[in-house]
């Protein structure tokens, strides 16, 4: 053990504890994708949308610090993903585009478009950002067809290092049914969460109503999605690397990985009671469930993303050159900026305390009809 | 593919340059409107006067409107550096990914999670804390800025790394040097101020359309009292700062300063073009008979004394640049773009010897050719001397573009100041101040056009052309995201201007308060 790989290991956590916090609050996108379907009325409709439009900046800033942090931290996964799976990464950066004008422009007069247009930008948002996002991240378990190549810098002609093998440039990646099932997993887990969010939000007993009804369906068809994606990666072969980066494939990789790291494993547990209970408790109409269930989730992403990473494990397998693999020792970046970037994440307990501070000064009222006027 | 396509370099430009432009449409107002607003609001807690509530809050509107839009345009731009530029992003990611993490950990979260109790919290938290998170709002985004101009300036004036061959990148050594670094420091006082001024420009323009108009005339003096002196300080600040950058570019970025001056033969004793015509279809790369310029105005010796603040000091031309052979100030002599290409084959040869051989010996010589020649790495993957040269016109005339306005911004805010009890009576006077509104805009696009076609081809100073940054996609995916780039941000800013136009032809709700 030494200090790299100790960072790279507290920069995996931290990586997968941002990815694990967008999932949580892009509840925000989930409710996105609801507005139609639980905001019958358009008084209920603008109540929907005055709840999550308070917090989509932080789910847009989280993305945002996500990109930053994975850049910073695995430089090489940025320069490979984003440069080869230009289209996935395009099109989810596309669908942010339209939620970030949104919100603003959907109820300003003269917004040209008329309020409706800007409203279906934002249910694609909904739909689309969750689905392509855990589409692209199935990806870290199944792999993608890229090559690298460091010795190509010293080729004037073609010196770029990373190559993708797949003409559709990432949108191969929806054609993987374990990806999509993730996709949907994450589509329908952030509706779930959105529900439950809307459940404690609101002072219309009716909306509350419809919302805590709704639960059924999607609870249902996310347990059906997610247990399905489940058990293919718990059966599924994973790439494991040797201490001096050979990477080969190895069966069963992620189920090895769990027994392995039994606290990981108590994590995912952790988080899928969590989830379960806040499911259970917030079709018993107890308003406080997203609070279970949020946590729950944030638990169950933050253990997959380890598994992807830690115990060796290459998080991006290459399906065309296995050697090719990310891996969280050979993307990383230097020891130097590792351990510089270490102190500022020092910070981040801070940030949370502020978000902490502001989440209640806003929420600590539900919100009521008269508001939205 | 085996050969880099050079379309897909030039589309790729594009599709930065549209984006980042776009983007800069917006960030500046929020800086600069940021502070005016918070300024106001501080002065609501202060006099406990509703009338300033309401101008602060007519202003937090706008802010609102054009904040959107910045962020929609800010997230292609971050994500793009792995989407367009993915080689860049191995080769010096090491470095360059830490400011960007670094923004969104301390600055970005400032601003959003305030942002949100500045607009939804005006009855849910006290008034001081209302103030101070409308305060933390406008930090969090000036924070922002600094850690995206500290990575601007480290492409500009690379510092604080080493190439490690092991990894083939650049690995940072030095944080604070690359986080303090002096140009760093300019950069983002010199865009900071400017975009102050541009804030300070539209409330002007918007509180004299009102004047015009005979509306909201309380509302309106009073915004312009307060934007005059904010943005008569800015002004006179973004003017200082300029020159320091000025300084910054003839010590760091020649190649840059000389394209800016028209400068093709460079000696002692240079004088500053205050204006000119550059003769059209010059060759800026190559000698020639013709005059290169129809006419210019000079300021003798001014530009040996920016450049090196002797007003007989040597300052060099494009020609001298590229043919090297003068003396450099810290000793010896410039090498030639010739020689240096040479040496930068010489050092990426070494490195691919290093990378294969397997005889320790000889890798250990390939080591120290690529350490004795890494400065030119860089240089070889040019083809020809003459890329070295960027955009003459484009860069000389956005410069005199932002220069002159920076002087007429200055005499804007000064005469209202001194004259302001008269101005506002002219008819004229209110108009033209109005329609010369949108001239803010053109001169900060103006200084990025400077910066940043300027420092062609490199996307880092001396150490990594564009061409060897890019991702390697084909030529037609960039087209496209690059039409659908341009059709949506279009779109959408035609939508913010219409919003920003109906809600400025609404206007405050000061009229019932006491001015
Ligand atoms: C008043 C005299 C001014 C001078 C001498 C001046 C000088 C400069 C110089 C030399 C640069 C290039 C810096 C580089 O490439 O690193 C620059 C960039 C820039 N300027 Fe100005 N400028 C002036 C006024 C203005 C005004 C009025 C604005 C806008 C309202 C403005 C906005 C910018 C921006 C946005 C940049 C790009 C960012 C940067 O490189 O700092 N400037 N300016």
């Amino acid at each position: 053990m030494n200090d790299i790989f100790l960072l790279q290991h507290y920069w995996w956590f931290l990586v997968s504890l941002l990815g694990a916090l967008l999932v949580f609050l892009m509840f925000v996108q989930g409710g996105q994708s609801l507005i139609w379907t639980l905001g019958r009325t358009e008084e209920h409709r603008r109540m929907l949308l005055l709840a999550t439009g308070r917090k989509w900046e932080l789910t847009f800033t989280t993305l945002v610090t996500f990109g930053g942090a994975f850049f910073a931290s695995f430089p090489l996964f940025y320069s490979t993903s984003f440069g080869g799976a230009y289209w996935v990464w395009t099109l989810i950066l596309l669908c942010f585009v339209l939620q970030a004008v949104s919100y603003e422009f959907q109820l300003r007069r003269s917004n040209l478009l008329g309020m409706n247009t800007y409203r279906v930008f934002l249910f694609l948002n909904g739909v689309l950002g969750p689905l392509l996002i855990g589409t692209a991240v199935g990806a870290f378990f199944t792999g993608a067809e890229f090559v690298v190549d460091k010795l190509a810098v010293t080729n004037p002609a073609m010196p770029v290092i990373s190559r993708w093998a797949n003409p559709l440039h990432g949108l191969e990646a929806a054609l993987v049914p374990q990806n999509l099932l993730l996709g949907l997993s994450v589509f329908l887990l952030t509706r779930l969460l959105a529900c439950l969010y809307f459940l404690g939000c609101m002072a219309d007993a009716a909306l509350r109503e419809t919302c805590r009804c709704r639960l059924w369906m999607e609870g249902a068809f996310f347990l059906l999605f997610f247990l399905t994606w489940l058990g293919y990666w718990l059966t599924s072969t994973g790439m494991g690397y040797m201490l001096d980066g050979l990477v080969y494939p190895v069966q069963h990789k992620y189920l090895n990985n769990l027994l392995d790291m039994p606290g990981v494993a108590g994590v995912l547990l952790v988080g899928v009671v969590l989830v379960l209970a806040g499911l259970v408790q917030g079709l018993r109409g107890w308003r406080k469930a997203f609070w279970l269930a949020g946590p729950g989730s944030v638990l169950v992403v933050l253990a997959l993303l380890l598994c992807a990473g830690w115990n060796h494990t290459a998080y991006y397998p290459s399906v065309v050159d296995e050697q090719s693999s990310l891996t969280i020792a050979n993307s990383s970046s230097s020891l130097f900026t590792l351990r510089t970037m270490t102190v500022v994440s020092f910070f981040i307990p801070f940030v949370l305390a502020y978000i902490a501070w502001a989440w209640r000064a806003l929420d600590k009222k539900p919100i009521t009809p008269d508001e939205v006027e | 593919m085996d050969a880099i396509d050079s379309s897909l370099v030039d589309w790729s430009r594009a599709q930065f340059a549209l984006t980042a432009m776009y983007h800069w449409i917006f960030v500046p107002l929020t800086l600069g409107l940021g502070v005016i607003m918070a300024i106001m609001e501080t002065l609501y807690v202060r006099t406990g006067r509703e009338f300033w509530k309401q101008t602060a809050k007519f202003w937090m509107k706008l802010f609102g409107i054009n904040f959107a839009m910045g962020v929609a345009t800010g997230i292609i731009l971050e994500f793009e550096f792995g989407t367009n530029w993915s080689n860049y992003s191995w080769f010096v990611g090491d470095i360059f990914g830490a400011p960007l993490a670094i923004e969104g950990i301390v600055a970005f979260f400032m601003e959003s999670t305030f942002i949100a109790i500045m607009y939804f919290g005006w009855n849910k938290v006290g008034k001081g804390a209302h103030l101070a998170s409308t305060w933390l709002t406008i930090i969090g985004a000036t924070l922002s800025a600094w850690w995206i101009l500290v990575a601007n300036a480290w492409m500009q004036y690379p510092v604080g790394m080493e190439f490690n061959p092991d990894t083939v990148r650049n690995e940072m050594v030095d944080f604070a040097a690359v986080a303090l670094s002096p140009v760093a420091v300019v950069k983002f006082c010199h865009t900071v101020t400017s975009s102050w001024v541009l804030g300070a420009m539209f409330v002007v323009g918007v509180s004299c359309w009102y004047l015009l108009r005979g509306r909201h005339t309380d509302f309106a003096k009073a915004s312009i009292r307060v934007a005059c002196w904010f943005g008569l300080v800015a002004a006179l600040l973004t003017a200082h700062t300029g020159h320091q950058s000025g300084r910054d570019i003839a010590l760091h970025q020649p190649m840059k300063l000389a394209a800016a001056e028209g400068l093709y033969e460079g000696g002692t004793s240079q004088g500053l073009v205050l204006g000119g015509v550059l003769t059209p279809g010059v060759d800026w790369a190559a000698p020639t008979e013709q005059n290169r310029f129809l006419f210019q105005v000079e300021m003798p010796c001014a530009l040996s004394f920016l450049a090196t603040h002797e007003l007989d000091g040597y300052v060099p031309g494009i020609r001298n640049l590229l043919e090297g052979g003068y003396p450099l100030l810290a000793g010896g002599v410039v090498l030639s773009a010739g020689e240096k290409m040479q040496r930068g084959r010489t050092a990426i040869a070494a490195l691919a010897t290093y990378r294969t051989s397997r005889d320790a010996a000889e890798k250990q010589v390939a080591l120290k050719t690529l350490r004795a020649n890494f400065d030119c790495f860089g240089y070889g993957y040019l083809k020809s001397p003459a890329e070295l040269v960027p955009n003459v016109p484009l860069t000389f005339y956005s410069f005199r573009i932002m220069v002159m306005l920076g002087g007429y911004f200055i005499a804007l805010f000064a005469g209202l100041l001194l004259l302001g009890k008269y101005i506002m009576r002219w008819k004229w006077a209110l108009l033209l101040i109005v329609l010369t509104t949108p001239l803010a805009w053109l001169a900060s696009q103006a200084g990025w056009v400077v910066a940043e076609v300027g420092r062609q081809p490199w996307a880092i100073q001396g150490l990594l052309p564009n061409v060897a940054a890019i991702s390697r996609l084909d030529v037609g995916s960039v087209q496209t995201t690059f039409f659908i780039f341009l059709g949506l941000f279009t779109l959408l800013l035609v939508a913010e201007v219409s919003i920003m136009a109906c809600a400025i032809a609404t206007g405050p709700e000061t009229d019932n308060t006491a001015a």
